[in-house]
């Protein structure tokens, strides 16, 4: 460390870096006099908590409290939910372009006080200076510039987008300004309002852009903030009149808020927790990965839900790798974040270190090799220097479990397949970095690897251009560009009440005639099968007559059905391939046709007409999606940066449909056919009324659909519906059951984070229904030469 | 010591691979990371005035101005400058740097100085002459009492991928300059192509036994820029590991301001080493960045922003 003195003749000889301090002193006169009365922002006004009470928010960098922050109740968010619903109108009858002025506004203002917004984060937040000032800050300016621009243009770029209304928006302390920015931009681009509640540890910055909102003119509800804890955030999330949730922080407490809005019918996106790999092949360009290391696990002392904190070395090249990091980490510096010339600077909480000493002792104690930089840590203060894990098992919680600091952990892997393999088995899948000079390598591993960003040769690249958001139980949404905002618009026809919504019913009538021999059976792994449970159900006329017998599945059904679709090899077909099969079914209806419309009229007491009609739309909807298939073309985002960022749609995996009762054949075809366009494979529970499903799926037997790729399973949706939504290999649900079973479903969904969806109307093809049916992954690929 | 060279090892040289798109960001990144100042950052600028070849490449040199140019390097801040800031008034330029019928001069003038004398060789700047010629040349510059030869590499090995050629031709630089004179090679990395040749051509220079690698003639349309330094820097470092030689680095050309030299001292300090950074290992090659670091100096002193005319010519 370097001595205070400032003798030029002694830096000569030394050639030490000295203190650069940032000059903090209008940071802390603003939150001295901001202090004096703490506040919630709502409505345009400074109104205190209305139980009075204040909490503290200190400088980690020394301990200190920095000053009290008003303790926010559920009256406190009633009234900013309130304030927030009665902006409502006035905002958008401003329309895109009066809205646009005020985001512009907003970005502007930013950046005319970006030294002190950077001065205030670094004091309440504990990273350095250099990243406030040069990455926060900058890509909060951004991201308000961008998003005044989609509001400009809103109505030509998303003629059918509404908004969604009151948005109630949590974030986390690890970017408190940059993930407010993702929050409020989009969201009020769109036409919402927002109520945001920052992270009791880290609320400053969005005190501060309160008051650049008044400032500014922002329309007073249209922006509330309001601080306090998690019951702040409870009370926000629970409150009847939010029309939609975003939530940035652990997979945890996300999983907490999506058992909370189960079946309210609002809105729901999740950026949650991740162990991203950082992936380097033999070809990388070495010293660079190394240099990518220090901005992916030691930016931000690794506290970044993005971080590259799982680093998975190609063997050959793993002593010469490791050498490097050891190297590199050296030159590591860590200390006080003012001073604009340090690597890491202070955790941001006394309690959050003490998680990561914990975790790091478990692994020691475990007998794990850890490597630490002799770093002169401070006195005051919480810090945590360089940390890593050379040789990590893939066993070790350390390796498996987010640590959230600057903890590097390492693997070696042989050979490409299993860089995937091993990159892909964890229950994340936020983002991962690719390092090779080689093109094949590079490319064909960043679409094999389960992330929603994997970037080649970088990494922490981020833009308001491009998505940003999770896979698996990472959390689902994306924030930022053309796919970001779908996340601030209501689906196109969404209607806020659920209950006109086609639901079925749950009751199924038990088998008395026992006469009937035929009885249809269920379709697993492309095969016909008999119900695990050996037992059927009557399929009824409205008039009560039965005609004919269905299997009943149980939950074993399910677990196979499940197991059916990860041995599919549908999603490895490309789109003309899989438009040829979707075709080829529709094709393969016509022959049926009689049967088909005979066993509709018999089940639904519809006539010969209604009946051909169902039959007609059905074929028609097999081709409307087999024509899709090949045509759900990604993007290319126009990024500040030199290279491209392929915004590529990807099938979610495995999807769970559980069918109205109207039309039974129509709605089965109508769900199933759009996630079958897209790559998924589905496990689907048809109508009550299931012998049409079941004509449907002998047909698709012999239509060249792989084995797997659609599974039928009739029974009861009350039965099989929690079955599936709490099963963990199922990736996404969609489901039209009564609002009991939704509830019940959408919570169960909370387990692996699966996304849940009822479209407005099963039958009426709209292509939204693609874009539900697969999740964007970017892919930013940097070149130069 | 001088670098004593080895056989050539293709495969280290073959197997480089750089991603100019990750170089550029650690070295557009580096001078937001890191930063000297007060009391420091005068350190820093007078120890780049001790790094610096002072140079004077042109067609019009006469032995006046060379005369003129060593004074100055002798003697390259004003007297009362140093005082005010408690810094030695022995501080001196690493070496001027001439042309060959220039070195007699250069050498009579810097005579008892701690300034060394450097003279570009080889048919520089284009190195577009017999290889024969070339050795005479080095060999005459030693003669005349050059302590430093700045030879340049033929770039067409480089571009025609004759790296056995190229490591010959350093070789025979090495055997020329013996333990006589320190062995500069400038790769003259603006018409390589690109950074990856740039690396290939440092690492064959490096085995073949340069004491420094140089980034450019000054005379080509693109000179030393940070993401080259940061590749060449990195090759040096290699070449330690292997070698256990640390060699030098001197980027030339186009650096003109206080603040790019503290830029290229932070990169070597960051990726090298204090080591690195003495001007045994690190040389600055330029003509008027010594003007704009005595303004600096005198701005430090006094608080009033400096004319160029109020510090003594060279």
């Amino acid at each position: 460390m370097s001595s205070d003195s400032s003798n030029p003749a002694t830096a000569l000889e030394s050639l030490d870096w000295g203190p650069a301090p940032e000059d903090a002193k209008a940071a802390q006169a603003w939150i001295e006099s901001s202090g004096k009365n703490p506040c919630h922002f709502i409505g345009g006004e400074w109104i205190p908590s209305e139980s009075a009470e204040t909490f503290e928010t200190r400088n980690p960098a020394n301990g200190k409290v920095l000053r009290s922050l008003a303790r926010g109740t559920a009256t406190d968010v009633d009234k900013a939910v309130s304030s927030a619903r009665s902006a409502l109108e006035g905002w958008q009858q401003l329309g895109p372009s009066g809205r646009a002025r005020h985001l512009y506004s907003l970005a502007r203002g930013i950046q005319k006080e970006s030294r002190l917004f950077a001065v205030i984060e670094t004091l309440d937040n504990g990273k350095p200076i250099r990243e406030t000032r040069d990455i926060d800050i900058p890509l909060v300016a951004r991201h308000f510039y961008h998003h005044a621009g989609w509001a400009r243009v809103l109505n030509a770029s998303h003629p059918e987008g509404k908004p969604w209304g009151v948005c109630g928006q949590i974030i986390p302390w690890n970017f408190p300004l940059l993930m407010l920015a993702w929050k409020i931009a989009p969201a009020l681009a769109c036409g919402n309002t927002v109520v945001l509640k920052p992270a009791e540890w880290t609320s400053l910055s969005a005190l501060f852009f309160a008051e650049l909102c008044e400032k500014s003119g922002i329309p007073a509800g249209v922006v509330n903030i309001v601080t306090g804890a998690g019951e702040t955030g409870s009370a926000l999330v629970q409150h009847d009149d939010v029309d939609k949730i975003a939530f940035t922080g652990s997979t945890e407490v996300g999983r907490l808020i999506r058992e909370s809005t189960a079946g309210s019918g609002k809105g729901l996106t999740l950026e949650l927790g991740g162990k991203s790999p950082y992936v380097v092949f033999e070809d990388a360009d070495l010293d660079s990965a190394v240099e990518g290391l220090v901005d992916a696990i030691w930016f931000n002392q690794g506290q970044v839900c993005c971080a590259g904190s799982r680093l998975l070395v190609q063997e050959s090249i793993a002593t010469e790798f490791h050498a490097k990091i050891e190297h590199r980490m050296k030159r590591l510096r860590v200390g006080n974040p003012l001073d604009k010339a340090i690597d890491i600077g202070a955790m941001v909480d006394g309690e959050h270190l003490s998680r990561v000493k914990a975790m790091c002792q478990t692994a020691i104690d475990e007998g794990l090799t850890c490597i630490q930089t002799d770093s002169d840590l401070p006195a005051d203060g919480y810090w945590f220097p360089p940390t890593f894990f050379p040789e990590a098992p893939l066993s070790s919680e350390i390796a498996t479990e987010e640590i959230f600091g600057p903890v590097l952990v390492s693997t070696t892997f042989r050979t490409p397949a299993e860089a995937v393999k091993i990159a892909n088995h964890t229950r994340y899948g936020l983002a991962a970095s690719v390092w090779s000079q080689d093109l094949d390598t590079a490319l064909d591993i960043a679409r094999k690897i389960k992330a929603g960003t994997v970037w080649v040769n970088g990494t922490n690249m981020f833009d308001a251009s491009s998505g940003f958001g999770g896979m698996k139980e990472s959390g689902f949404g994306r924030e930022g560009g053309r796919e970001g905002l779908r996340a601030y618009l209501r689906p196109s026809s969404s209607k806020t009440d659920t209950s006109t919504r086609p639901t079925r019913s749950q009751d199924l009538k038990a088998v008395e005639d026992l006469s009937l021999d035929r009885t249809a059976k269920l379709t697993i792994g492309g095969k016909q099968v008999r119900p695990d449970g050996g037992s059927s159900y009557a399929v009824q006329a409205p008039d009560g007559k039965t005609v004919g017998l269905a299997s009943l599945a149980n939950r074993k059904d399910v677990r196979n059905a499940v197991e059916a679709c990860n041995k599919s090899s549908w999603s490895n077909m490309n789109g003309h391939g899989r438009a040829q099969v979707l075709w080829f079914i529709a094709e393969n209806m016509e022959p049926g046709r009689d049967e088909f419309v005979r066993v509709l009229s018999e089940m639904t007491g519809k006539s010969e007409q209604e009946a051909t009609s169902e039959f007609e739309s059905a074929v028609e909807t097999w081709t409307w999606w087999a024509s899709w298939a090949d045509k759900h073309d990604g993007l290319v985002h126009d990024t500040p940066w030199r290279g491209l960022v392929l915004a590529v749609h990807e099938p979610f995996g495995n999807a769970a449909v559980i069918c109205p009762d109207e039309h039974p054949l129509l709605a089965f075809v109508s769900l199933c056919a759009p996630l079958l366009a897209a790559g998924n494979n589905v496990v689907a529970i048809p109508s009550e009324k299931s012998l049409a499903a079941v004509e449907m799926c002998r047909i698709i037997e012999h239509s060249d659909l792989p084995a797997g790729a659609l599974n039928l399973l009739t029974g009861k949706s009350s039965e099989l519906g929690p079955v599936l939504a709490s099963h963990d290999d199922v990736d996404l649900i969609w489901s039209f059951v009564d609002p009991e079973l939704t509830r019940s479903i959408e919570e169960s969904a909370s387990g692996n984070m699966k996304v849940c969806w009822t479209p407005d109307s099963p039958t009426d093809n709209s292509p939204e229904m693609l874009d539900r049916a697969v999740q964007v992954k970017n892919i930013w690929l940097p070149h130069g030469i | 010591m001088l670098n004593p060279g080895g056989d050539l090892d293709i495969d280290w040289v073959l197997s480089t691979r750089i991603n100019r798109s990750a170089v550029e960001r650690r070295a557009k990144t580096l001078t937001g990371r890191r930063s000297v100042k007060k009391g420091w950052q005068i350190g820093w600028l007078a120890h780049a005035i001790r790094c610096i070849d002072l140079t004077t490449l042109s067609g019009d040199d006469t032995p006046g101005t060379v005369k003129r140019l060593a004074a100055k390097a002798m003697r390259p801040v004003r007297r009362d400058i140093l005082e005010a800031h408690g810094l030695p008034q022995d501080l001196h330029c690493g070496a001027i740097c001439v042309y060959h019928n220039l070195i007699e001069t250069a050498v009579s003038a810097c005579k008892d100085s701690p300034v060394n004398v450097c003279s570009v060789s080889t048919g520089f700047p284009a190195g577009q002459i017999p290889h024969e010629l070339k050795l005479e040349q080095i060999r005459s510059s030693i003669a005349e009492g050059a302590q430093e030869i700045d030879i340049v590499i033929s770039r067409p090995l480089v571009l025609e991928g004759r790296w056995a050629d190229l490591h010959e031709e350093i070789r025979s630089y090495r055997e020329a300059c013996g333990e006589a004179a320190c062995l500069k090679t400038i790769l003259a990395t603006g018409e390589l192509g690109d950074l990856r040749q740039v690396a290939r051509a440092s690492r064959v220079c490096l085995g073949a036994g340069a004491d420094f690698i140089k980034t450019s003639t000054g005379k080509e349309s693109v000179n030393a820029t940070l993401p080259v330094a940061l590749v060449m820097l990195r090759a040096i470092r290699e070449h330690h590991q292997r070698s256990g030689y640390l060699a030098g680095f001197k980027p030339a050309g186009g650096i003109k301001t206080a603040k790019d030299s503290i830029s290229f001292l932070m990169l070597v300090k960051e990726e090298l080493g204090v080591e690195s950074m003495q001007p045994n290992r690190f040389r600055i090659g330029a003509s008027s960045l010594l003007a704009d670091i005595e303004r600096q100096l005198e701005f430090h002193a006094t608080g009033r922003y400096s004319a160029t005319h109020r510090h003594p010519m060279g």
